[in-house]
């Protein structure tokens, strides 16, 4: 609780104006984890990659990990696990390949976090799902097809 | 108060956390099937992951992720007992948190 109004107060200060002091004094990586805009409004991979990770050119590996259903009848839902066995994982992202802005969801590991992540997303239409890993500045990638019957981005 | 819902398990040297928000997460491209206009964006932007006051993991999201979100995740350590702070903060601003601890 003591943390989270430290980082209540944090914001407020940066939010009037005391940027300059208030940086200073912050571990980057908790105070600067602002959503990254270019890169979720992207409407393409490799925009969508280079706004994230820097670099749009990841390596394919299979020893990532990926689990969704073959055919996922409700695209709203896709339940899509990562994993990987690679050393040093400081990041993994989820791209549905063919929705409007590809880039769904991006996981950051700190301390002893183990590189896995599950979740569910939603998909337009059948296409691949990626899942990019970041070790130090190197880039990895797998997908898995699914298949999905009825779009899960539509009214 | 809230909505998040967190279990934690200890098994061998793992803690898995499991959790469940609840949320609409509107993508902002979706049509109202009555009036046809479309339905503003409101979603989880930023989900923090913390095991006692040590930073686990941060998920930046989009609207790609399905309402109500689920998220699961791993980390090395833990014990019986210790807290799991799970905290979301959404593009319009708001946020919620919650806490619970690792069954052994």
């Amino acid at each position: 609780m003591i943390d989270a109004t430290r980082r209540t107060l944090l914001k407020g200060s940066l939010a009037a104006g005391s940027v300059g002091v208030a940086v200073g004094l912050l571990s980057p990586r908790l105070a600067l984890a602002d959503w990254n805009e270019a890169a979720f409004h992207a409407k393409d991979i490799p925009t969508a990659l280079t706004g994230l990770m820097g670099s749009d050119a990841p390596e394919t590996s299979d020893r990532i990990k990926i689990k969704a259903p073959d055919i996922a009848e409700n695209g709203a839902v896709v339940p899509v696990t990562v994993e990987t066995d690679l050393e040093g994982v400081t990041s993994i992202a989820i791209i549905a390949s063919k929705n409007q802005t590809p880039l769904i969801a991006s996981f950051d590991f700190s301390g002893s976090a183990i590189p896995f992540v599950s979740t569910r997303i939603k998909m337009a239409e059948t296409a691949d799902v990626v899942a990019v890993v970041k070790v130090g500045d190197k880039l990895y990638q797998n997908a898995k097809s699914v298949k999905v019957t009825i779009g899960g981005c539509g009214g | 108060m809230s909505d998040i819902k967190i279990r934690a398990t200890l098994s061998g040297e793992e803690t898995t956390v499991k959790c469940l928000m609840s949320h609409p997460m509107e993508t902002g491209l979706r049509k109202d099937s009555k009036t046809g206009e479309l339905v503003p964006a409101h979603f989880i932007e930023e989900v923090v992951c913390k095991y006692k006051d040590e930073v686990i993991m941060t998920a930046n999201w989009s609207g790609g992720v399905s309402k109500n979100p689920y998220l699961s995740f791993k980390f090395k350590g833990g014990a019986a007992g210790d807290p799991i702070t799970v905290t979301w903060k959404d593009n319009k601003g708001e946020t919620q948190s919650a806490s619970d601890q690792i069954k052994g």
